[in-house]
């Protein structure tokens, strides 16, 4: 049999109908729905008749619109409140499992999904949201999708797609103390563009993937559509394994079993072929900062702001001469030293646990600088009770870090959670957008552990220095 | 969805790259949980001052561009989030559709998905439109789009070919539901079904 790529094998697995040249009809395993793009989906059923054709495959929750302080509060915000009502009403009127506000399962969809045990190897997953590319950590092939489709899951359990092409991205050597899973998507980033992958399924190899929790191939996994990709994906392994072993949705006893034993065939075949090839030596990267407002303006931390006036074409220019305006940054500052007034910790990016671990251990015994407002929002009410169950929300509030409620929060501010204008933020979300945090706030996007240290010192630093003196003291 | 055959309207040049759908349509005006009244927020940020007034620099706000339907744009158009408000707030502005060098995998499929015709042309085609239109100056530069020949074509005598996948095609020109088709498949969807379910009991 010719060799296949783990893509390739997930995908030939889903075909419903072969297609000859056109997109095949692909069955989806799993259908993560949110508040935000699927109102328009749910009207679109009742107005056509139509029922969800498999409910037991599809799992909704509340994230992008809720509150992150105080939940004995009703939502402020009379329109993001609708929305959330409307959900529910949704989800009752079709008979979908909602993870309400209530409940102890609610969090950011691509928190939840793979804490519940509902993402796994080999399955297909879709949700109305871009960062649904998170989920390809498990070795599934999932990926973002419109409301229009949205509505065509939620009627058929099928998608159609056009095959994408293929492209491996090794990750090769192990990263130095201080760089871990973010710096290795953002360098990505920096070096193939935001447009770099456009028309692609990545898998990520290598060392330094295979040394990586499932924390950080998600981390990887969720930015890969920064980098244009239709999605990523990390062959499944024992660390898989491991992680999803004895989890709510997971199989039991010998589905199980027999479920591993499924799994571990998926891994690319030796001699597979993929359309293109990157490769990194992680045992050279710095942490990564950004500078501009797209995540390709990526640099090292050691790095200065570039200037517009070596770009290659007139359109780079221009658009490095924008971004540079934006962020209020002159070619060649430094970007250590950089002054903060905000510093978020969280989302579908970094709101896991071992994301908080990481923030914690830089944060323990420091304080947070008097002139930077800083928050923790934990990515799931799981995560948030694991780390209240470990002192982590001890070691955050000593630091002088809010300790919040979950939820997408400032990643992108549709609740109350934003920057004023001016404010400049070290934030462990995905996009540097334009306004993506608040109309005229600045965002540098960077690890956990590079958020906190740019809190304790007030100013963009290289956590490695301050590693280093924990290093000297101890 | 609304057929697209061919048309002919005035073009708006937005000489920007990776325009990201956060920029078409911000988040405060996501909340909304029908598929209508994104098009007065389009463009928010750019398209109004900090006192809601129509920012005069504004590619869109110029007056070359009034009453446009058609959106000549950078590469790497509709990038970020997957947000179909972006094609809704575009349609519902009045455009019919975006010509650029390449587009976002997401917003692509969001567009075929509203009868919004993404048009991809080189770069360089792209590039000579924008010096068309700067050229034609507030009087408005006029282009046709032909779905059927798969053909961009202006009185001054550009033109360009572009491609289309033949299934996106066929979709648009008739404006046929794509859910519709699909659930002509029903026998092959519950043959499917039935082996992922005994495969997933462990029974397979």
């Amino acid at each position: 049999m010719t060799p296949r790529t783990l893509f390739e094998k997930v995908w030939d697995a889903h075909v419903v109908k072969p297609s000859g040249d056109g997109p095949a009809l692909l069955y989806v395993d799993l259908h993560l729905v949110h508040e935000v793009t699927s109102p328009q989906a749910f009207d679109g059923l009742r107005l056509a008749g139509r029922r969800v054709r498999r409910p037991e495959r599809t799992t909704a929750t509340v994230d992008h619109n809720v509150s992150t302080g105080d939940r004995a509060l009703p939502i402020a915000d009379a329109t993001s409140a609708t929305q959330v009502a409307t959900l529910s009403r949704n989800a009752r009127e079709f008979g979908v499992e909602l993870f309400d506000l209530d409940s102890p399962g609610q969090g950011i969809v691509h928190v939840i999904g793979p804490e519940l045990g509902l993402s796994r190897p080999g399955m297909i997953i879709v949700c109305g949201d871009s960062h649904t590319s998170t989920h390809g950590a498990f070795g599934a092939l999932a990926f973002g999708i419109g409301t229009s489709e949205v509505e065509h899951v939620l009627a058929t359990q099928c998608i159609v797609q056009s095959r994408p092409r293929t492209m491996e991205v090794r990750f090769e050597g192990l990263p130095g103390a201080g760089v871990g899973a973010k710096d290795l998507v953002l360098a990505l980033i920096a070096r193939i563009g935001t447009a770099g992958a456009t028309g692609h399924v990545i898998e990520y190899t290598g060392a330094a993937i295979r040394a990586l929790s499932m924390e950080g191939r998600m981390t990887v996994c969720n930015m890969s559509i920064e980098a244009g990709a239709r999605a990523g994906m990390v062959a499944p392994d024992e660390t898989t394994f491991a992680y999803l072993e004895g989890r709510d949705r997971a199989p039991a006893g010998d589905a199980w079993t027999a479920a591993v034993c499924r799994w571990r065939s998926l891994d690319t075949d030796p001699g597979a072929r993929y359309d293109r090839e990157i490769v990194i030596d992680a045992a050279d990267l710095s942490p990564q900062v950004t500078w501009g407002t797209s995540p390709g303006m990526t640099t090292d931390i050691t790095g200065r702001v570039p200037d517009p006036a070596a770009a290659a074409t007139a359109a780079e220019r221009e658009s490095l001469t924008r971004a540079l305006e934006y962020m209020g940054l002159r070619a060649g500052t430094q970007l250590e030293g950089l002054a903060v007034d905000r510093v978020f910790i969280g989302s579908c990016t970094n709101g896991r646990i071992e994301d908080l671990r990481e923030a914690a251990e830089v944060a323990r015994g420091r304080r947070v600088a008097s002139t930077v407002r800083a928050m923790v929002v934990p990515g799931s009410k799981r995560v948030k009770a694991v780390a209240e169950r470990e002192g982590l929300d001890r070691i955050f509030a000593d630091a002088g870090f809010e300790w919040r409620n979950p939820g997408c929060s400032m990643c992108l501010g549709m609740n109350e959670d934003i920057l004023g204008p001016g404010e400049r933020c070290a934030s462990t979300s995905n996009r540097n957008f334009e306004g993506r945090q608040g109309r005229g706030g600045r965002t540098h996007l960077m690890s956990p552990a590079m958020a906190v240290a740019a809190a304790v010192e007030g100013r963009l630093v290289d956590v490695r220095q301050l590693l280093k003196s924990v290093a000297i003291l101890s | 969805m609304q057929p697209f055959v061919r048309h002919t309207g005035r073009i708006a040049a937005l000489q920007r790259a990776n325009v990201d759908t956060d920029q078409i349509i911000p988040k405060q005006f996501l909340k909304r949980v029908e598929r209508t009244g994104f098009g007065p927020s389009l463009f928010y940020d750019w398209r109004y001052l900090g006192d809601g007034r129509p920012h005069p620099a504004f590619e869109l706000n110029r007056p070359s561009a009034r009453g446009a339907t058609i959106l000549v744009a950078g590469p790497n158009f509709g990038c970020g989030s997957s947000r179909e408000h972006a094609p809704w707030a575009l349609g519902e502005y009045g455009f019919r559709a975006i010509v650029a060098p390449s587009f976002a995998d997401i917003f692509y499929g969001n567009c075929c998905q509203n009868g919004l015709l993404p048009v991809v042309l080189s770069e360089t085609e792209v590039n000579d439109l924008f010096r068309r239109a700067e050229a034609a100056g507030d009087a408005g530069y006029q282009l046709t789009i032909d779905l059927e020949a798969q053909r961009v074509s202006a009185p001054d005598g550009f033109t360009a070919r572009f491609d289309i996948e033949p299934y996106r095609r066929d979709m648009l020109l008739q404006g046929l539901d794509e859910i519709g088709l699909t659930l002509r498949e029903e026998a092959n969807i519950t043959e499917f079904e039935r082996r992922l379910d005994a495969l997933e009991r462990g029974s397979a």
